[in-house]
């Protein structure tokens, strides 16, 4: 055990914090640190860039367009992104459908989807949950039934985060109902979203934005070859996919950001009142979520050292969600303190390009802490809510 | 020593209850909350003609005579409405200041107005560098012949956009957070130097940052005495603490309620998630949380009632509490609605934010405790 770096691994460190510095679009890094939200056109433009630079997809293996990092060198480039406040990848393609395709999927598949994705050619969007199956995902009821060559789908997905800009949606839907268990008669389908009997209606969340949608399906024919792996087999693909997601999802480089900026806005004194450090009730705060997060980030480092040695990410990835989904809703809710009385206003045109920043309501000071704070309520629901997570813990890893 | 409400009180209770459950229902409130002046008019009309408005006012000032006891009734069931008529800025803060502090021509031209729903107000006790002290007053007036000039910068004055009447407590001595040397001036909004940028607030209310610059007022429009507005300012700080936190309880319990309810209906792996014990604990520690709140609450409210010391450490008292417990109340109630929890539809959400944003409001949990735990026997 050795918990410094390399000077490879330091080389790397500088290599990556020089794209962000230099290659990357640094208005689109002016956007995040101005929270302004960014359009799908910037997360394109981004994404191509760090295509071109052979980074399209950190987490894949080489031979399909990833970079073949190892873990520490996945971790260094998390925890740069994250220091240069970049956006994170479109993780429906980059996290979820690519890794499922290229590990389930066809020869013609992988060809045809894979460079697209590393690209952001293709836009991505999960269809998971329905309005009836959440929690329990295997209640869905979407099906797909086979006519001839090709899948006729029916039913709605819901909770599809940015699916408004979507171009295709992977699919868990039901092929079989004659079956002894329910999961079994589940599989992963893709499906072209501009086509007849595709809609999008949008669900607009409790902090006002657009973020998430229904996806209706009416007769929407899908052709056989875009079944992914073995019918019926979708919910074992599922599984593994939602645990990458579950292992992504600690997001322990976006908090280690976001508590060392909090302690950077605590050292300041934001129009004359008393910088926060004086405070040591809340400066105490800040350093219990610190020890909190170097904990999950070690927990984190074991997961990823012992996926590198050849296991599957395991029920134990649920505790990254756990621990991390909490950790954020805790810095969330420290900088809502920090905000006071202007983490109320909701003055939404302040965060675009235009308008400037000493004109903002609260200038100066963490304004739309509270709009991260209400959506950042979803982390505990979505992949698997953190009821789920400590389900599969006491199923699965303590077998009670 | 008697915990019940008398019959005055329980009608009071019973009258805003049946308003809210025939008028106000969340698809009129989010109506009310959306449009440009972000209540409705007419609805504050009727606050007046029943007489709400005019609960904690002395009979001499024309009201009904009421304390904090009347007051927590009244925002309780106000809170279970999610109503964003300005009855905070009107009634309990700018009345606040005006009944304690402001002469007899003030209180006909300006408190009688406010009682009769005729005058919008509002008291502009925040600062943007003083957190959540209200003795810390930047704001400064200079004597100038019969007249004031004052100059600074209110920050999230409730009810600001629409506020005919602006309470703005200013510096005329000292400095820093000397609590004497602090004067009260009732403004009108429409004063030369005074500029109002009104916004919506992230709870479905209104507010507005307020610039002072060189505005001249008369000398008539002190309220009290020159130097001597703290207590005033300071107890209906306190009044309007109070307010929230039964505002606060009343969400507590409807947001407890509907989730209670929404588990029963919710329908996962072939059972009612109701039945699962795991969430059934947490309902039982929301409701625990609920029952906690309000025997606080009204603790708090009669020693309130009956002033002195003890007055001081009950308000930071009840707001410790209701900070605390409405944070996780909050927070279990949407997490346990799911994905219905964070949607726009719901009223959940909207229950949420307002909890979230009194949680903020004159102070939070943390800075309550502190202050308690200042507090030492005499």
């Amino acid at each position: 055990m050795n918990v410094t770096f390399t000077e490879e691994e330091l080389a790397f460190r500088r290599e990556v914090r020089t794209f962000f510095e230099t290659e990357f679009p640094q208005d689109i890094l002016q956007k995040q640190n101005r929270a302004i939200p960014l359009t799908r056109d910037d997360m394109v433009r981004w994404h191509k860039v760090a295509y071109e630079r052979g980074w399209g997809a950190p987490n894949w293996p080489k031979e399909y367009g990833g970079t073949g990092w190892s873990p520490v060198q996945k971790y260094i480039f998390a925890d740069e992104q994250a220091r240069a406040n970049a956006p994170g990848y479109l993780s429906f393609g980059v996290s979820m459908v690519g890794p499922i395709i290229y590990t389930f999927g066809n020869e013609e598949q992988k060809q045809r989807f894979l460079p697209d994705i590393l690209k952001l050619d293709t836009w991505w969007c999960q269809g998971y949950s329905e309005p009836g199956a959440g929690s329990d995902l295997a209640s869905l009821k979407m099906r797909a039934d086979r006519h001839g060559d090709h899948y006729l789908v029916n039913g709605t997905k819901t909770w599809t985060t940015l699916g408004q800009y979507a171009d295709w949606i992977f699919c868990l839907a039901r092929t079989n109902s004659d079956v002894a268990r329910r999961q079994e008669g589940i599989s992963f389908i893709l499906i072209d979203m501009n086509q007849p009997g595709v809609s999008v209606t949008p669900i607009i969340l409790l902090d006002g934005e657009h973020e998430v949608n229904e996806v209706h399906f009416e007769d929407v024919k899908v052709p056989l070859e875009n079944l992914v792996g073995e019918e019926g087999k979708g919910w074992t693909y599922g599984k593994v996919l939602l645990q990458h997601e579950r292992t992504g999802i600690a997001g322990v480089a976006v908090s280690k950001f976001q508590l060392s900026r909090l302690r950077a806005l605590s050292e300041r004194s934001i129009r004359g009142a008393a910088p926060l450090t004086g405070n040591s009730t809340f400066m105490r705060k800040i350093a219990a979520a610190e020890v909190e997060l170097k904990a999950l980030e070690y927990t984190e480092l074991r997961t990823l050292a012992s996926v590198a040695s050849g296991k599957a990410p395991g029920p134990e990835s649920s505790i990254l969600k756990i621990a991390g989904t909490e950790l954020r809703q805790q810095i969330d809710a420290l900088y809502l303190e920090a905000s006071g009385y202007y983490a109320l206003p909701y003055v939404r045109e302040q965060y675009s390009v235009d308008f400037a920043d000493d004109e903002r309501v609260g200038e100066g000071l963490d304004t739309n802490s509270s709009m991260v704070y209400f959506n950042d309520r979803k982390v505990s629901i979505f992949g698997g809510s953190n009821e789920i997570q400590k389900n599969i813990i006491a199923k699965h890893v303590l077998g009670l | 020593m008697d915990l019940s409400f008398n019959e005055v009180q329980t009608m009071l209770a019973d009258s805003i209850e049946k308003f809210i459950a025939n008028d106000y229902d969340f698809d009129t409130r989010q109506k009310y909350a959306g449009s440009a002046v972000g209540y409705s008019p007419e609805v504050w009309q009727t606050f007046a003609e029943l007489g709400w408005t005019a609960v904690n006012f002395s009979e001499e000032d024309g009201g009904f005579d009421g304390g904090p006891v009347d007051l927590i009734i009244v925002m309780e069931q106000l809170g279970r409405g999610l109503v964003v008529e300005p009855y905070l800025a009107n009634v309990v803060l700018a009345g606040g200041v005006l009944k304690r502090a402001a002469n007899q021509a003030q209180k006909e031209q300006w408190l009688q107005a406010v009682i009769g729903g005729e005058l919008q107000a509002t008291l502009a006790f925040v600062e943007p560098s003083a957190g959540y002290d209200i003795e810390n007053v930047a704001t400064t007036a200079v004597r100038d012949g019969d007249s004031w000039k004052l100059n600074g910068h209110k920050g999230y004055v409730l009810n600001g956009g629409s506020a005919e009447l602006i309470v703005v407590p200013a510096r005329t001595s000292g400095g820093g957070s000397d609590s004497s040397g602090i004067s009260l001036f009732g403004i009108d909004a429409k004063t030369v130097g005074l500029s109002v940028r009104d916004y919506a607030s992230i709870d479905g209310q209104r507010a507005a940052e307020v610039s002072l610059s060189n505005v001249v007022v008369d000398a008539e429009r002190l309220i009290g005495n020159v130097d001597e507005g703290f207590e005033a300012l300071s107890d209906t700080i306190a009044d309007a603490t109070l307010a929230v936190c039964a505002e606060a309880v009343g969400i507590m319990t409807l947001l407890t309620e509907k989730t209670v309810e929404y588990s029963k209906n919710r329908v996962q792996f072939g059972v009612p998630i109701s039945s699962f014990q795991a969430l059934q604990h947490r309902m039982v520690e929301m409701y625990t949380a609920c029952e906690q709140s309000r025997s606080l609450l009204m603790w708090a409210a009669m020693t309130m009632a009956d002033g002195g010391a003890g007055a001081t450490q009950a308000m930071h008292s009840i707001k410790y509490q209701v900070g605390v417990a409405g944070k996780r109340v909050g927070e279990e109630a949407v997490q346990i609605h799911g994905g219905m929890g964070v949607t726009w539809e719901l009223d959940v959400a909207h229950l949420f934010k307002r909890l979230t944003a009194i949680g903020l409001l004159f102070g939070g949990a943390d800075w309550h405790l502190d202050r308690l735990a200042a507090r030492r026997e005499p």
